[in-house]
């Protein structure tokens, strides 16, 4: 008895002689011109859905960035750190509670400020600031950075990310829009100089 | 009676004379399997087909009411857990399925693995598993996001930050994951997409598939120690064992996956009985920052290693190795397609299984714990036990104060009780001098962040002075010190009961 089992592991392909070429020449290049016809709609096609699952990415190209005020400066004592929030400039309304962002507003001399993402740059959770001793601590994995926002210990790869700032009348402004990552980072690349405490 | 039989026989023979699901359907439930397969030890594949069954039953109930927005949807699985008869239940069903899912799976490919069964003709069941075990796993992800709880929310910053580690296109890929600059409604929407329509159809489709190649080349049979694969002669000699002592898979197998399959839903259900509905956690509103974000069960493991992982390698280790670990499991059947099944003769295997096992599950547990992360509230909440406080000068009292005010107790943990990010300090001046107190303090080192910013010369006097006394009735640091400077030999350990600098 043959086993089929057997049969079709030693020969998977299925002939069939009605498929000889000599009998249908002219059909079989119509199919495989039909075939040709789908495979360039299919590209045609490709094209307007691929840019619309990459228009994030795209969009990029334009600044996602925008001045946005955090609050007014009443808000922010000299000498202290405190939260301030913003509304994100690109926002839909079913964005919801997740378009109100907060940063950390350090007013160093009324004159001079930073502005930090909340986000850790190790893993983006959200640093908490600790007045008494001037340290921001992130609750996921230990990182941990001083009041500049330099790295004071744990895994970041680099300081808090921060926001341009300009002061408008009585309103602190920030150039914000973007979740900040290692490669899309805040509006201020540069990091923090860390405390000489040599 | 018999005429009712006889008309739906009729029926029967109506339907399957243009349907002819009869043939097949009974060709392969009773097609023969080896009588040693007919073992409890064979029975996860069909739970897992049987739990993905469940999942996509309950996934579309709860679909009849979730609203996949950044701004609805955890009111509307708040919704479903107070305001809908019965929602708690499903959900809860869902919830506890999604994990048992996971273990099952992880339990089936454990034992295919242990078995020896990848290997030649199922080479490609197994790489088609691997792909399944993907997409189980995305699948876990994805529905954590649609909870879309605080957990959820910066959970989704953990992705992102993976992915902007990326070189050249991580900016990208970062936009394309959350659909925009930030997350929001697009990120939750574009997961729903996954998790709903196309995670799902990828997974059915290849578990179809995967079961063909199951019933196509037969289960595999109870490995033998000594009895070989080889590609030459492994398909006769199983095709002479299924006709030597096959039996049909169904009922003569079948019966126990039935059993297993019932006895794990009721399992899910009991759970979803006893411990409720999973989340929604904390609204995921990012200005709420009094939060520790943990992934779910599944990916603690990998929570874990961000934080143990030297910092320098973790983003090499980040995208290499899980290019590595997917690409060595895909390559195992074809490096490892013929010989041994058995695993007394396969000890490399079985010591592998053993590792990674015991790894991921030592690294789940501190996922839990999280020893790393500064306890947040350890400084205002953790009281200092009283046995450090008796006795103590104003000064070293007011250390104690500075101790807590400067939030060292957020890593450093008293009598057991506080941070473990750093060592307990109980008996830190039988381990370091003063000048060595002092010099820790103020400029750090050793992953502790400097004070000399924030502690003004008084304060750094009274907390070094309170530290001192933190030696457990033993002898302090400085002590030995002073010994070796002065020459003297070394005296019989004798604790001494007042430690001299406080009797200073």
């Amino acid at each position: 008895m043959k086993n089929p089992l057997k049969e079709l592991i030693k020969n998977p392909i299925v002939k069939n002689p009605l498929n000889e070429p000599s009998e249908h020449s002219r059909r079989k290049f119509l199919f495989q011109l039909a075939l040709l016809l789908n495979g360039a709609v299919g590209a045609i096609l490709a094209v307007p859905v691929l840019g619309y699952i990459l228009g994030p990415v795209f969009k990029r190209n334009r600044s996602y960035n925008y001045w946005v005020p955090v609050g007014n400066l009443e808000q922010f004592p000299p000498g202290q750190t405190r939260l301030g929030q913003y509304r994100n400039p690109d926002t839909t309304p079913a964005d919801g509670q997740t378009a109100t962002l907060p940063c950390w507003v350090r007013n160093i001399d009324n004159k001079s400020f930073q502005v930090f993402a909340i986000n850790c740059a190790h893993m983006e959770c959200p640093v908490h600031w600790f007045p008494q001793s001037k340290l921001f601590m992130c609750p996921c994995h230990g990182g941990v950075y001083y009041q500049d926002g330099a790295v004071a210990a744990g895994p970041p790869p680099r300081p808090l990310y921060q926001y341009k700032y300009k002061i408008a009348g009585n309103q602190l402004l920030i150039w914000a829009g973007e979740l900040p990552t290692l490669s899309t980072q805040a509006s201020i690349a540069k990091p923090g100089s860390s405390p000489c405490l040599g | 009676m018999s005429g009712i039989k006889q008309k739906s026989l009729a029926l029967y023979h109506w339907f399957d004379r243009r349907l002819g699901f009869a043939k097949p359907i009974t060709e392969a439930a009773e097609h023969p399997i080896p009588r040693s397969s007919a073992s409890w030890w064979y029975v996860f594949g069909s739970a897992a087909a049987v739990i993905l069954a469940l999942q996509v039953v309950t996934g579309i109930l709860l679909a009849l009411v979730y609203t996949p927005t950044a701004r609805d949807a955890w009111n509307s699985l708040n919704f479903m857990n107070h305001g809908l008869t019965l929602g708690w239940f499903l959900r809860a069903l869902h919830g506890w399925g999604s994990d048992f899912m996971i273990a099952i799976v992880l339990i089936h490919m454990a034992q295919v693995f242990t078995f020896g069964a990848y290997k030649f003709p199922r080479e490609l069941t197994w790489i088609v598993g691997v792909f399944l075990l993907l997409l189980t796993l995305g699948m876990a992800f994805t529905g954590q996001v649609l909870r879309f709880d605080q957990d959820a929310y910066w959970g989704l910053g953990i992705g992102a930050s993976i992915l902007g580690r990326v070189p050249w296109i991580g900016g990208d890929l970062v936009h394309l994951m959350l659909g925009g600059p930030i997350i929001g409604a697009t990120t939750v929407s574009r997961f729903f997409a996954l998790h709903v329509f196309v995670i799902p159809g990828i997974l059915v489709a290849l578990v179809g598939v995967h079961v063909w190649m199951v019933l196509r080349l037969g289960i595999n049979e109870w490995p033998m120690p000594g009895r070989l694969v080889r590609k030459a002669t492994y398909v006769q000699e199983y095709e002479a064992e299924i006709h030597k002592d096959g039996i049909p898979f169904v009922p003569d197998a079948a019966w126990k996956d039935a059993m297993f399959a019932a006895a794990i839903i009721l399992a899910i259900a009991a759970c979803a009985l006893f411990f409720g509905p999973i989340g929604p956690g904390g609204p995921p509103d990012p200005t709420i920052i009094q939060t520790v974000p943990k992934p779910d069960v599944p990916f603690l493991w990998i929570f874990a290693m961000f934080a143990l992982l030297p910092p320098k390698l973790e983003t090499p280790i980040l995208l290499t190795a899980p290019v590595v670990a997917i690409l060595a499991m895909l390559g195992l059947p074809l490096y490892a397609g013929e010989g041994e099944k058995h695993w007394s003769r396969r000890p490399v295997a079985v010591l592998m299984l053993t590792v990674i096992a015991v790894s991921i599950a030592i690294f789940t547990r501190l996922g839990q714990t999280e020893p790393w992360s500064p306890k947040m509230n350890a400084w205002s909440g953790d009281a200092i036990p009283t046995r450090f406080l008796k006795g103590r000068t104003p000064l070293e009292q007011e250390g104690v104060v500075v101790f807590q005010q400067m939030q060292c107790r957020n890593c450093h943990s008293l009598n057991g009780i506080g941070g473990e990010r750093g060592p307990d300090l109980s008996r830190v001046a039988t381990r370091l001098t003063e000048s060595q107190l002092i010099r820790q303090v103020l400029q750090g080192g050793g992953n502790m962040p400097a004070y000399g910013d924030s502690l003004s010369p008084q304060e750094t006097t009274a907390l070094v002075r309170f530290l001192e006394t933190l030696n457990g009735n033993e002898r302090p640091a400085q002590n030995d010190v002073l010994r070796l400077t002065q020459g003297e030999s070394a005296p019989p350990s004798a604790p001494s009961p007042v430690p001299p600098n406080r009797s200073q």
